[in-house]
């Protein structure tokens, strides 16, 4: 499967998604200026993998900002590996925050509450 | 301009100075707001209060709040009538300290048929608690769609979060069509 590596900016995110070598995840800033065009190509990313997706998936999200606009579209992205794990594969979603930064945690146990996937927080020094 | 027109303007950019000084206006801008905007502001604001030595958390709920309320100009603002000299996707926006904390203002032109809404809207959101507005936001993330112009109708709820402190809001009539649509939103220093 083709692998998507986008370099982030100051206003998006570093984006990997390696299938072949066990990489998936989401870091940085998000507040991109057109959100959908942004997200499409990884969502549609996500649509080809859960047709042959991994035994397990370990996707990682470790931003240290996102605006509104951009929760909406992280959350289409949790509904698709949800998607995953409803059909049978092991998925688990690590949420990776700033130890002193509560907003984040705080936003991971909001996706944890709306989606049914294993979800792990893991604080970190920036 | 003549001598005079030159001496009134000059005098008007002193007040203007001063005004600012007085306020505390670090900010103020009118125009249309684009992406090349959101980020310079941003990013202006983030190394002076980096300047000030503000903390981490003040710093980054003023970026939180400066973001989606130039969001919300960039999408929302309505044209002003037919005349050209207010178009729509702009308005004002300032940021301004006191000793409690930080403000953002941003005005713009609305059209009078969508104020009921938004003010309802607002309403809702000052009347809620932390609580309250957690679960408002989630159940707007969950069945919210992006409309075309991008917004989820998370932006104020999530400015109230970050600020725990009421949305202050207030339309000034314009004409039979449109009013202009304020909004204050303070970042208190102890929180």
């Amino acid at each position: 499967m083709e692998v998507i590596k986008i370099k982030g900016t100051d206003d998006t995110p570093d984006i990997i998604l390696d299938k072949d070598n066990d990489i998936f995840e989401i870091s940085g800033r998000s507040l991109p200026e057109d959100v959908t065009t942004f997200f499409e190509p990884i969502l549609n990313w996500l649509d080809d993998y859960a047709e042959e997706a991994n035994e397990k998936t370990i996707f990682s999200f470790k931003l240290v900002y996102f605006n509104t606009a951009s929760s909406k579209l992280i959350l289409d992205i949790l509904m698709k590996l949800e998607e995953m794990h409803e059909n049978g594969k092991e998925i688990l979603i690590k949420w990776y925050f700033p130890e002193d930064d509560e907003d984040m945690e705080e936003a991971g146990e909001e996706y944890a509450d709306i989606v049914d996937i294993p979800f792990e927080q893991v604080s970190y020094t920036l | 301009m003549d001598k005079n027109d030159v001496k009134g303007f000059l005098e008007f950019v002193y007040d203007f100075y001063r005004s600012m000084k007085a306020h505390e206006i670090t900010l103020v801008y009118e125009g249309e707001i684009t992406h090349q905007i959101t980020k310079a502001f941003t990013s202006l604001t983030e190394s002076n209060m980096a300047k000030d030595s503000e903390s981490n958390t003040v710093q980054k709920k003023v970026f939180h709040v400066m973001v989606e309320c130039l969001q919300n100009i960039s999408k929302h603002a309505d044209a002003f009538g037919t005349e050209d000299f207010l178009f729509a996707g702009r308005g004002i926006f300032m940021v301004s300290k006191s000793k409690g904390g930080y403000h953002v203002t941003t005005g713009n032109v609305i059209e009078n048929n969508k104020i009921d809404e938004l003010s309802k809207m607002l309403d809702n959101i000052n009347s809620l608690d932390k609580e309250g507005l957690k679960a408002l936001y989630k159940t707007q993330m969950k069945e919210g769609h992006l409309s075309d112009k991008g917004g989820a109708g998370l932006g104020f709820i999530d400015i109230a979060r970050k600020t725990s402190n009421q949305l202050e809001f207030h339309f000034l009539p314009i004409d039979e069509e449109s009013s202009f649509f304020l909004l204050t939103s303070s970042i208190s220093r102890n929180i």
